[in-house]
């Protein structure tokens, strides 16, 4: 049940992009049934009455799946609970006199718009260079035509619960962005609808990918990250895709 | 400055444009009928997209497949974030693929009953018609849809239909589609077709002649108020059940598009229809920021229950089977556990009403597993609802493997919104409104996993067709200027508004007053109404909102990315839509579907509905900040479904 | 209120993309290739340390065997071609295989760190002020940029040792391995020396080896619990042999009491070849 408890917030506040930041130290009371976020929530309603501006953090559906929130809490991206995002952490994962160091997700990718919200639209791009399958409203065949076997359409699915949230991202050490990329091309790589692009789409995802992020050194951490526990394999099957895009686009294109 | 309303007349006649024939007939007839824009001249027509949910996205990236010039807008980072994405059960189409005997129009009576008897015929019929192309489109676009051993698409029985009819991807499928319509947008980005404006927020829409040409946004970064003109504008922002402060909707929903486009002369229809969502996570203390919903899903195999007696102080394990009370097993022999939303909802509050409540607060149900359990084994309901299961364990603590889930109804969805006819358009021409924004194909209540159905419905194959018959008429016209005075009387009233928000200083925060509000209209305007409630409501939210306007404090500067600033206008137009709701409510006289007055039940305690005065839509007339909005109604009239009282026995 | 005449800050490519190379050296263009690269030099290169260790292993043979080794890897190829011919090539090709491994391996890191730029870097490596609680990540793949150094240095150090006989001057013979390697890991800063590196290398290997089934996208759901416990066995198998020279040195196993050959270039060479021959 519910208890109350004392902790230290130490949070990042950044004017603007090109300011420089700095930490600021606030102590909070919290009953251990509170989310994470309505911490800050609470905090930023004492922050508002005692006329000192609000932190800005984002969020949106606090259910998790929208991807919006996220912030590193004591060096790890969504906070100390696997397979959750900072809206689903809950204050019970905490002790009191805890410290809770609360920054910005980090990339070169990701510039810092105000103190805890950050530009994810280097992901966006991403998605945008060939993260789709090429069907124009009304053009498709009768759903069933193409059967597709379970197994295929669950681990299609197992990537495709990728929430866009950047996790992986801030928690690489190269903020390198593999397992957001390699989910997408993974997921439509599993289906025989993303078949006809598939070589296309990931050599054009991953170089749109590189001019942003770092390279991935497989050190795994993206995937203790990521709320939604997307698996390396993901990225082995980009890495091979790749290369052999490269050689199968040549192909396509007549060049060999 | 102050919006007017567009001219129009006094005595409204609103004219739904459906055309005549017989309802199978009708749109496959009506498609015909309209008018064409030719390939070669789309591109000389210009449409504003507001909003990147399933029906915004759908809507842009098929406009600009079609060869339309589409600027989407989105006051996310990303049109991924849309709330679209937290739909957890599925989407319905009449695919009859477990040939169980779904038709097209099974599901289009199923709607229609559904909505008690509250939508438009025409509407409901051209949506369950093309619900079966959704499945295709999606399909093709590589959402990964549930399969059978065979390779193909397993189907479910949502929400009380007596057939499987729901596509489904785990309890992700709102995710699923709308990461497909985001895909098809971003490929649209690409092409060049559709210009994305991420984090621009819609702050008003302009109207020329009483004819919309544009919109004024406002960017969230830098603050930069910018005018957007366009041939014609769509609204696509979803719903306002963000006005009860606590519910299921994301932190951001809000009602400002519809509402500015409404102070400009659109129709605001039948607002006191809201959805409860029975199967919600209950408050576990009072500065919650929203609640969890969990797959409706989980009433296939779960058994509602409280104890007994009222103020219960034991654990849910250590009540005897006989000391509980399974009361929609006891009310309703026939559907048990899985009566409608609306129904499951309003006994959820006659029972903790009655001090039956479970949980610390006293605020919530059991839902119970254990039969299902022992029935079927952990593993299998693992299976089935694992993510739902740990989801709940993550949020409360609990675990529901072992003592009952404890739930309770919260605001999830609503009807109402604006009104429009059979092409989608608002009342303003070359306004529509489509998806949740507009005052829908549901009725006062809509079915499970219908949400998505109509939000792609409409942006994928309605609007498509439909904008193209009035920009038919316009080939040749071009934008109203940005510079036009219409525009820039528009930036500098949004630019007073907000220096005035910096300027009023007072004492509280925005949440502060939300949350107040939202406490009045759950209170008065929720699950159950009365005239008493409903006239408090009208007395004590003008009151609130004038001290909202006196006290609100709202810090920092209008040129950085300033969240208070951003709310404190939402939660303003969510007070003049509380007001209207309380008044739709008030004068609507009968319940039906989301909409109980607690004067007008039978005697079994159901919604009572009075089809000689109330078979109609109210929609709502601006008439200026202080003058109380005209009411006018569309008839609606049942030619192929006969009226009967909705009965769950 | 004026209207703000502020740019929005947008993000752009954190680098540009130059010009492509013909194929297939456009691969090595991407991050993803130089992986590649790295993955596919990295076997070569692993495997190397795995057959010069094994190989290694008959100088508890004696001097006799141990020369015997050193001249079959010298006439490889037979009387086909020119004495040493296949060994150089073997050079060259590790000499290639490294440089490439090298080249990628800085590129990358260089990559990696502009991708990270200002957040908060600490020698090289991205920092979170909250600390950094590792949770995948081992000590073997955060410490690569500092292995893969010292294992270059030491490298160094081994072809001047041994090969090159930079230091042991008259004491080195060559063409005798057995004795060079008596005499200079009798040395315990030496020995030390060698013990440390070839910890670095194991942790090298031991991640590296891991890494290449990643890079390559070596990737089957069935074999995959193998994978670490293949590196692990690669890396272990590489220590404990290598380690063994210099440990069993030092504790006098591997000495020159019992040799019938006597040290230097000319007879002893002799003497060790007719040793080996009547084995």
């Amino acid at each position: 049940m519910s208890d109350t408890i004392s902790v230290t917030i130490r949070v990042w506040r950044q004017d603007g992009p090109d300011t420089p930041g700095r930490f600021e130290t606030h102590p909070q009371q919290i009953t251990t049934d509170a989310s994470f976020l309505e911490m800050l929530d609470l905090l930023n309603e004492q922050l508002n009455d005692r006329g000192e501006e609000p932190i800005v953090f984002e969020s949106d559906c606090r259910e998790g799946i929208c991807g919006t929130c996220g912030v590193m809490i004591n060096g790890r991206a969504h906070g100390p609970q696997r397979a959750t995002a900072t809206c689903q952490l809950h204050m019970r994962e905490f002790a009191d006199g805890d410290e809770i160091v609360i920054e910005p997700f980090r990339a070169a990718g990701f510039p810092i718009i105000r103190d805890l919200a950050i530009d994810r639209s280097p992901l966006d791009h991403i998605i945008e260079s060939g993260g789709y399958i090429s069907v124009g409203s009304g053009a498709a065949p009768d759903a069933n035509l193409t059967p597709v076997p379970r197994e295929a359409a669950e681990r299609a699915f197992d990537a495709a619960a990728c929430i866009g949230c950047g996790a992986c991202v801030a928690a690489c050490p190269n903020s390198a962005a593999q397992l957001f990329t390699s989910a997408k091309v993974g997921h439509m790589a599993l289906l025989p609808q993303g078949q006809p692009e598939r070589w296309s789409r990931t050599e054009a995802m991953v170089e749109v990918m590189e001019s942003y992020f770092g390279p991935c050194t497989n050190h795994g951490e993206c995937h203790e990250a990521c709320p939604k526990e997307i698996s390396l394999d993901f990225i082995a099957y980009l890495n091979r895709d790749y290369v052999k895009a490269k050689v199968k686009n040549r192909a396509l294109s007549g060049q060999r | 400055m102050e919006p007017t309303p567009a001219s129009q007349p006094n005595s409204m006649v609103l004219d739904s444009q459906v055309p005549d024939g017989p309802i199978a007939d009708l749109w496959e007839n009506h498609k015909f009928s309209m008018n064409l824009v030719n390939p070669s001249n789309k591109r000389k027509f210009e449409v504003i997209v507001v909003g990147t949910g399933l029906a915004g996205a759908s809507a842009a990236a098929t406009l600009g497949e079609l060869g339309y010039r589409v600027k989407a807008f989105t006051f996310h980072d990303s049109p991924r974030r849309a709330h679209s994405i937290a739909a957890q059960g599925g989407i319905n189409a009449a695919k009859n693929y477990p040939n169980d005997g779904d038709s097209v129009h099974r599901l289009f009576y199923d709607t229609v009953k559904g909505g008690d008897y509250r939508s438009r015929e025409a509407n409901v019929h051209r949506l369950a018609e093309v619900s079966v192309n959704i499945i295709d489109q999606a399909t093709a676009q590589g959402v990964p849809f549930a399969r059978d051993y065979g390779g193909l698409l397993d189907n479910r029985s949502f929400g009380g239909a007596q057939v499987s009819r729901t596509f489904y991807a785990r309890g992700q499928t709102g995710q699923q589609l709308l990461l497909g319509a985001y895909s098809a947008l971003m490929r649209q980005v690409a092409a060049g077709t559709v210009e994305l404006h991420n984090r621009s927020e819609l702050l008003d829409v302009v109207l020329k002649d009483g004819r919309a040409c544009g919109i004024v946004t406002r960017d969230l970064l830098s603050g930069e108020v910018t005018p957007h003109s366009a041939h014609a504008v769509v609204l696509a922002t979803g719903g306002y059940g963000n006005v009860y402060f606590l519910s299921t909707n994301a932190m951001m929903c809000n009602v400002t598009a519809a509402w500015r486009a409404h102070r400009r002369g659109a129709l605001f229809a039948n607002p006191c229809y809201t959805q409860i969502h029975p199967t919600c996570i209950p408050a576990s203390d009072d500065f919650q920021s929203k609640l969890t919903l969990m797959s409706e899903s989980l009433r296939n195999d779960g058994r509602i229950w409280v104890p007994s007696t009222a103020d219960e102080s034991r654990q849910a394990g250590d009540i005897p089977e006989a000391e509980r009370d399974y009361y929609l097993e006891r009310k309703y022999p026939a559907f048990g556990n899985l009566v409608p939303r609306d129904v499951a909802s309003r006994n959820a509050k006659t029972v903790v009403d009655a001090g039956h409540g479970v949980g610390p607060l006293r605020n919530g149900v059991y839902l119970d597993f254990a039969a299902a359990i022992e029935r079927d084994g952990q593993d299998a309901i693992a299976a089935r609802y694992g993510n739902l299961f740990d989801m709940y364990q993550r949020i409360t603590g609990e675990n529901p493997y072992s003592s009952p889930m404890r739930i309770y109804p919260a605001s999830h969805y609503t009807m109402g919104g604006l009104w429009v006819d059979y092409h989608l358009m608002t009342n303003v021409p070359g306004m529509y409104a489509i998806g949740e924004a507009n005052f829908s194909d549901h009725g006062a209540n809509r079915l499970g996993a219908s949400a998505l159905m109509q939000g792609l419905a409409d942006g994928y194959f309605v609007l498509p067709y439909t904008i193209g018959d009035d920009l038919a008429g316009l080939l040749g016209d071009s934008v109203v200027p940005t510079d036009d005075p219409v525009f820039t009387s528009v930036v500098t009233g949004i630019e007073d508004e907000t220096s005035r928000w910096l300027s009023t200083n007072g004492s509280r925060s925005v949440d502060h007053f939300h949350r107040e509000l939202g406490r009045m209209v759950w209170d008065n305007i929720g699950m159950a109404r009365n005239e008493q409630g409903l006239r408090q409501a009208l007395s004590d939210i003008p009151a609130l909102r004038e001290e909202f306007h006196r006290d609100v404090r709202v810090l920092g500067s209008a040129d950085t990315l300033n969240q208070s600033l951003e709310k404190a206008g939402r939660v303003a137009d969510f007070f003049d839509l509380a007001e209207l709701m309380a008044r739709d409510a008030l004068e609507r006289e009968e319940s039906c579907g989301g909409h109980f007055r607690e004067e007008h039940q039978t005697t079994e305690g159901e919604a009572q509905r009075d089809d000689d005065n109330f078979s109609h839509v109210a929609a709502w007339e601006w008439n200026g900040p202080d003058t109380p909005q005209t009411r006018h109604v569309e008839e609606l009239t049942f030619d192929n479904v006969a009226l009967s009282q909705r009965s769950y026995k | 209120m004026a209207q703000s005449t502020r740019e929005r800050y947008r993000v752009g490519p954190v680098r540009t993309r130059k010009r492509a190379w013909p194929f297939p050296l456009n691969i090595y263009q991407s991050a993803v290739g130089r992986k590649w690269v790295m993955a596919l030099t990295g076997i070569g290169l692993v495997g190397f340390a795995l057959i010069h260790m094994v190989g290694n292993l008959h100088v508890y043979e004696g001097p006799a065997r141990m020369y015997e080794y050193a001249e079959t890897l010298r006439t490889l190829g037979g009387g086909l071609v020119p004495k040493s011919f296949i060994l150089w090539l073997m050079r060259l090709g590790l000499t290639g295989m490294f440089a490439l491994h090298l080249h990628a391996a800085i590129t990358l890191k260089d990559m990696s760190r502009h991708s990270s730029d200002d957040a908060g870097l600490m020698s090289g490596a991205k920092r979170y002020a909250g600390g950094r609680d590792h949770i995948a990540a081992t000590y073997a793949s955060r410490t690569m940029r500092w292995t893969g150094p010292i294992i270059a240095l030491y490298l160094l150090f081994h072809l001047a040792d041994l090969t090159w006989g930079w230091w042991l001057g008259p004491d080195f013979v060559r063409g005798d391995p057995y004795h060079n390697v008596a005499t200079s890991l009798a040395s315990l800063p030496v020995a030390i020396l060698y013990v440390v590196a070839n910890i670095a290398l194991a942790l090298h290997i031991f991640h590296g080896a891991w890494s290449i089934f990643q890079s390559l996208g070596v990737n089957n759901p069935r074999y995959n619990h193998l994978r670490r416990g293949l590196a692990t066995g690669i890396a272990g198998l590489i220590l404990i042999g290598n380690l063994s020279f210099p440990i069993l040195t030092q504790t006098g196993l591997i000495n020159e009491d019992n040799r019938a050959c006597p040290v230097n270039d000319s007879d002893g060479l002799v003497c060790l070849a007719e040793e080996a021959e009547g084995h």
